[in-house]
């Protein structure tokens, strides 16, 4: 099962394009990380997804096979978006009453003694919480509604260190104990490999890299040698990303073979992943869908595993 | 049993926890039987993907160290030989009162202190074999049924 699917998703706001031709298929019980600069559309896929927008043209699931936004759909999927919104002026109290009156779905002991784990004053307006307790709010009753997919919208962003950790920490704790499937967008790629197991990056409306972290870091290199060769070894690749000195360069390269036979002088190193997001966001032309898939595979939908 | 991460090593998450479990182990903080700690824990405790934990304790599973009882958890089922408590203070202590004094006394700082040690111990472990004592890998060795 897919959790999210996308065919040609795309959205226009008046004369600009948000979304453009997005395929992706996303599998069940994954993190994903959704990354991509600002403005990239990442609010506005997770939005489609959740049904809070329409797409001006293409179709997106979830969950199978249920219409984003459907009756069916908003049942299974918790949505928590960029700001935390909650009711200021209402106590905690009142916060977790009034979220469980607007569900059909809610398990008020469960927030319950979560809020207690998390020494969250209950009597407290919820406007006088911390920013951290107030993310902290907001996911605990996102996962109160048993959700099988979770999506957080710049979950991060707001947070100070300490609170980004015990924030995540909450999330991943209730993965390990229920197993749902969670996307999340962010700009913040350095911490991402800590979290994510699955990976989007969208620039300018368009999916410009998609698959598991780990597949994505064997599949990629980074060559290093003698500048006048560099030409002859990128013919053997796809070439990602090139920089050259006067006598040295380096290449970031794709390998669909594994290690191929370098000239000598060249080596071959393992690229992390900050280094292979940058590398694809820096150069929008090499926008390409790495993996075992081909791009027209992907409109199938499949996901070769 | 407590993991601690380096987000700067660049040694994959995974890694870094069976490194050390195996670390613990020679050291014998772990021994035969004991219980690691539950994957929801790692994750509350470190804030991260519980399918890294789970990849790390198939990784130490499928090493022999280690044995998944379902429901109950992940226990030690085998130790590498290890070195006892008493004899590696014992070494720690001739480490420190001999060699080390001898090279502060001759005016190597800690880089280089380090770097002599380090070029020492691969002369060391290059020798043919015959010459040396058996390397204390200990991963091939196992007590108790796995």
């Amino acid at each position: 099962m897919n959790v999210v699917e996308t065919s040609r998703l795309a959205k226009r706001y008046r004369r600009t394009w948000a979304l453009r031709d997005c395929n992706l298929a996303v599998p069940a019980g994954r993190i994903v990380a959704l990354v991509g600069p600002n403005g990239a559309g990442k609010t506005t896929l997770l939005h489609c997804a959740v049904g809070l927008c329409t797409a001006t043209n293409g179709t997106i699931t979830v969950l199978g096979d249920l219409a984003a936004g459907s009756l069916e759909a908003l049942e299974r999927v918790a949505f928590v978006a960029q700001d935390a919104p909650l009711y200021k002026y209402l106590s905690v109290r009142s916060m977790v009453a009034v979220t469980r009156n607007l569900n059909s779905r809610f398990d008020q002991a469960q927030a319950e003694e979560r809020l207690r784990g998390l020494e969250i004053p209950p009597d407290r307006k919820v406007g006088k919480l911390s920013g951290g307790q107030q993310a902290q709010l907001a996911l605990t009753l996102a996962l109160a509604r048993g959700p099988d997919l979770l999506v957080l919208d710049e979950p991060l962003a707001r947070l100070d260190p300490l609170a980004r950790h015990d924030f995540m920490a909450l999330v991943m704790a209730a993965v390990a104990a229920s197993g749902f499937s969670v996307i999340f967008s962010s700009h913040v790629v350095s911490e991402l490999e800590r979290f994510a197991d699955y990976l989007i990056v969208l620039a300018n409306g368009r999916v410009q890299m998609v698959g598991d972290i780990d597949d994505l870091l064997t599949s990629h290199k980074v060559l290093s040698g003698p500048a006048k060769e560099s030409d002859l070894v990128g013919e053997q690749f796809t070439v990602v990303q090139t920089r050259k000195a006067t006598r040295h360069a380096e290449l970031l390269v794709r390998t669909t073979t594994g290690e191929s036979q370098l000239p000598g002088g060249w080596e071959s190193e393992d690229v992390s992943l900050e280094e292979l997001v940058l590398a694809y966001l820096r150069d929008p032309s090499a926008s390409m869908l790495p993996g075992p898939l081909a791009p027209d595979e992907l409109e199938v939908g499949e996901v070769a595993r | 049993m407590v993991f601690r991460l380096e987000p700067r090593s660049g040694v994959p998450t995974y890694l870094q926890l069976v490194h050390q479990v195996e670390h613990a182990l020679r050291l014998g903080y772990l021994i035969h039987g004991d219980q690691l700690p539950r994957v929801k824990d790692v994750v509350a405790s470190l804030s991260i993907n519980p399918n890294t934990v789970l990849k790390a304790y198939r990784d130490l599973e499928q090493k022999g160290l280690t044995i998944g009882r379902p429901g109950q958890g992940t226990f030690i089922a085998a130790s590498p030989e290890t070195v006892g408590l008493e004899q590696l203070t014992s070494l720690r202590r001739s480490l420190a009162s001999g060699w080390l004094k001898e090279a502060a006394a001759a005016g190597l700082d800690e880089q280089g202190t380090i770097a002599l040690f380090m070029a020492a111990l691969r002369d060391f472990h290059d020798r043919p074999v015959e010459s040396r004592p058996a390397r204390r890998d200990g991963r091939q060795r196992r007590v108790g049924a796995a």
